[in-house]
């Protein structure tokens, strides 16, 4: 057994990792990075759209403030938020993006005098002052009051990751890539590291760690339409969740984008849709004005999603090899506004599909898009249950986002949570001791062996594993999609323990030597159901509907009684539910809870409402 | 109307004892706006599960899934079937290590690479944490992004004559990579100091001017300009200390 030692093991080595990582190797501790591909292949390097800080550069974004920044993210949270976390961050964020500009990242910068913008697909002029020249500028995203959404062109994840990576390297952070952990090394009430399975060679290795990071990304990929990247199946979670006692939290807060391209789920922007963009079904027949009379295509990401769902349901979508979908029309646009405006969605369709969207419609389905919920933390980062464990980025229910994450809030938690909960881990591993217990580690690794085993020669059984991942995705999709209801929900939660104990069966096909991929998801199947069953679970029981999460049978908000959040933790191996508790969303108001900013929809007010408490004191 | 594909694999597991590098054929339907990337998941799932290859972002950012598609390297998948005809070839990229199959180590090279060029802003200031950030002309930060665009795939360096013949070229991507740093006023390293990096047959001189780093280019950087700029500067930075101060006058240096 190959034995590697170090102050901190970061899993995942995307934004958040890495920025964790550097502040510990900044601080002179030893860190090691375990990533399932080179780390610039990380699923942030995809994100496009830009990073939000209320830095007040721009002409649009004057009279920003982390104020505003903090009302905006509460509200889009609705009220689902814990506001310390989210105080924290709209204070942190704009250090944090002059640090990354500090350290090499080519934010766009502002240019002096009038500058045209769109909004609504209609041109305006606004003027950028000259004494801003240089700064960084910032665009409009959804949900804002100001534009605060720091960018470089159209690949901001790209030029972030890149720059944090090299920072990595300068620092001596180590990074060992393709590699998995596969299980935390723990005694139910302190980690110490990770038994981790080399994608190049297959072999198993033990990591002995002080300190444990899960910057896994989301669990994306537990749906079978989902825009993450194919890594993003909840790895982090698994480790955590298999721990028995470490909770996730709110995992049936899942949010959708309207316009995934089919077959592959690559994004075409919303910008399509402000523009002009309409969306068509099987007839070809515009049906969005029918559902919103006022908003039609520009009623808000859920509320198009929902829409979309509903009229397929109604046998009215387009049958393919693939599954059903609908049709996005940006022909009438005209191929001047397409080829220069809309650039990025023509590259999309050519590349992907060979549509060209001057002249063809652009196939779309809504899509799963990012995980709220996650492995449940405090706000300094460190992992309900086990001591020495950590979680940042989208793998971490931090919870700044509650129950729907405003754009551009997501990728900038990476690096605004990286910094805080980075500055968190050096506190505990300067002032904290850890005990490792090489009896755990053997255990842990002798359990991961057996299992390898008895996976190559089907001890327990011969289920195809791309079947039992098959019969997940259908019963998720059907209950946990964009609409949610108890019937439908009740029989997925009784469905998916039927394919746990399926998966719990599963054998190879192939020899699993080596990098065998067949082995890596075999090892990964059980974990995937159990976190689908936490989602389906936890929307069952929680009976109203916030942000993303859409009960049918239950229109209201009810913050008397569900102004919570949700922590599902797997008691025992053998069970087939989580066990859920629950705890409030926030002990901290500097808003109490308000009227919502989308949607519309009925509330159940609270019977006593919280008084609002001065920043970031506890009430 | 729908195609019938043959498929040729390379398949090898250097970790399995049994194992020899062959090539193996595998047939399957075409479907509408078919990529590389349904084609071998399918395989994979369908027919046989033993089956290596990468994908990550499956969206033509991150680089993971460059491999030969006839002959060519290229991204898998934003590779169409329609494009190709009815019989196509895979193999893995050549130069980095071979995982299995079509599945390549390409973060081993690439993290060597950016170790040896020390891919980071070279600054003696401190970051202050109370300050505005910075000032940076908005077309700077812009033509840094155009080079910084680089997805680290590796094909430039699996189609590059160079890299073939010798292991320690830096390659396409890399020279692309010390370019970058060289536009960002905040990397305070000076000409010599590039020199010295790479200034040498390894480096910039290494290059053949074939070009066919640009032609594979899936993100379509501007490698050729890159290349050419690179080349001349280093040129004169090697005679700089020889050359009348009239001539430098004269060539702008």
């Amino acid at each position: 057994m190959q034995i590697f030692q170090t102050d901190l093991l970061c899993i995942g080595a995307g934004l958040a990792g890495e920025r964790v990582a550097i502040e510990a190797a900044d601080n002179g501790f030893s860190v090691i990075c375990l990533s399932l591909v080179p780390a610039r292949r990380s699923h942030s390097s995809a994100a496009q759209g830009g990073m939000q800080a209320a830095l007040g550069n721009s002409a649009m974004g004057e009279g920003d403030s982390p104020d505003v920044h903090f009302a905006d993210t509460v509200k889009g949270s609705d009220w689902g938020a814990d506001q310390e976390c989210a105080r924290i961050f709209v204070d942190t964020a704009p250090i944090a993006m002059r640090q990354m500009a500090f350290w090499g990242v080519p934010w766009n910068r502002v240019v002096p005098g009038e500058a045209t913008y769109y909004k609504g697909g209609k041109p305006f002029t606004a003027f950028e002052k000259p004494e801003n020249e240089g700064l960084i500028h910032s665009r409009s995203f959804g949900g804002t009051a100001k534009w605060r959404t720091c960018y470089t062109s159209d690949g901001t994840g790209h030029a972030v990751l890149y720059t944090l990576d090299n920072r990595a390297a300068q620092m001596g952070v180590e990074v060992h890539d393709k590699t998995e952990a596969i299980a935390l090394i723990h005694d139910g009430e302190t980690c110490m590291g990770a038994i981790v399975r080399c994608l190049k060679t297959g072999e198993l290795r033990a990591y002995l760690s002080r300190a444990t990071l899960i910057a896994t990304g989301g669990y994306g990929r537990i749906y079978r339409e989902s825009t993450n990247a194919v890594i993003c199946d909840g790895g982090g979670h698994i480790a955590a969740l298999d721990t028995g006692v470490v909770p996730m939290g709110n995992p049936e807060a899942i949010q959708f984008h309207p316009t995934g391209i089919v077959p592959t789920d690559i994004l075409v922007t919303e910008g399509c849709r402000g523009d002009g963009g309409t969306l068509l079904d099987v007839n070809q027949y515009r049906f969005m004005p029918d559902y919103e009379p006022d908003k039609a295509e520009l009623a808000s990401r859920d509320v198009v999603s929902r829409r979309m769902t509903e009229h397929m349901r109604k046998g009215l979508g387009v049958k393919s090899p693939y599954g059903d979908h609908l049709w996005l029309d940006i022909r009438h646009l005209g191929e001047k506004h397409i080829t220069t405006k809309l650039r990025e969605v023509q590259e999309i369709c050519e590349s992907f599909l060979g549509v060209d969207p001057v002249h063809q419609l652009i196939p779309v389905r809504p899509t799963q898009h990012y995980s709220m919920g996650g492995v449940r933390t405090n706000k300094d980062g460190a992992a309900y249950g086990l001591k020495g464990l950590y979680s940042a980025g989208e793998a971490a229910c931090w919870d700044m986002h509650g129950f729907n994450r405003l754009g551009g809030n997501s990728l900038a938690e990476t690096i605004v949570a990286g910094m805080h909960v980075g500055g968190k881990v050096v506190e505990f591993l300067s002032g904290t001791e850890t005990v490792i217990k090489t009896e755990c580690m053997r255990d842990a690794y002798r359990k991961q062996e057996d299992r390898i085993r008895a996976l190559i020669h089907g001890t327990n059984g011969r289920e195809n594993v791309y079947a039992v991942r098959n019969a997940m995705f259908d019963t998720i999709m059907k209950g946990a999609g964009i609409f949610r209801n108890g019937a439908d929900l009740q029989e997925s939660v009784d469905k998916l323990s039927e394919i746990l104990v399926r998966a719990r069966k599963v054998g190879l096909k192939s020899n699993g030597l080596g990098a065998n991929q067949e082995l890596a998801i075999a090892l990964k199947i059980e974990g995937m159901v159990k976190l689908a069953q936490c989602v389906c679970y936890a929307a069952l029981k929680r009976t109203e509907s916030r942000g993303a999460h859409t009960r049918e049978d239950f229109p209201e908000r009810n913050d008397r009684d569900w102004l919570n959040r949700t922590l599902a933790t797997w008691a025992k191996p053998e069970d087939v539910l989580p066990t859920l508790n629950y705890e409030p969303s926030t002990t901290v108001f500097e808003i109490p809870p308000g009227e919502r900013g989308y949607g519309g929809g009925k509330i159940i007010p609270m019977d006593t409402p919280p008084k609002a408490t001065p920043k970031g004191k506890k009430a | 109307m729908a195609r019938m594909l043959k498929f040729n694999i390379f398949r090898y597991n250097p970790q399995d004892p049994n194992s020899v590098p062959h090539m193996q054929s595998f047939t399957i339907d075409e479907t509408e706006s078919m990529t590389l990337f349904i084609v071998l998941n399918r395989l994979r799932e369908e027919q046989d599960p033993s089956l290596q290859f990468d994908f990550c972002c499956r969206a033509g950012i991150c680089g993971a899934c460059a491999m030969v598609v006839n002959g060519r390297p290229g991204l898998a998948c934003h590779t169409k079937t329609k494009d190709l005809p009815d019989e196509i070839t895979l193999m893995p990229l050549p130069i980095f290590k071979l995982v299995g199959d079509l599945s390549v180590d390409t973060g081993t090279w690439f993290r060597a690479m950016y170790k040896k060029i020390e891919s980071w802003c070279h600054t003696k200031k401190v970051f202050d944490p109370t300050a505005q950030e910075e000032r940076m002309d908005n077309a700077v930060a812009e033509a840094i992004y155009e080079l910084d665009r680089c997805v680290e795939c590796g094909c430039c360096v699996a189609a590059c004559g160079t890299a073939l013949m010798r292991e320690d070229f830096l390659g396409a991507t890399t020279l692309n990579r010390v370019a970058r740093f060289m536009l960002d006023p905040r990397d305070e390293r000076t000409e010599k100091e590039y020199f010295d990096i790479i200034g040498t047959d390894e480096g910039i001189f290494g290059c053949m001017g074939l070009l066919a780093c640009q032609d594979v280019c899936p993100k379509y950087l501007p490698l050729q300009d890159v290349l050419g700029k690179l080349r001349k500067k280093m040129a004169f930075a090697a005679v700089n200390n020889f050359l009348p101060s009239f001539l430098k006058r004269e060539i702008n240096l």
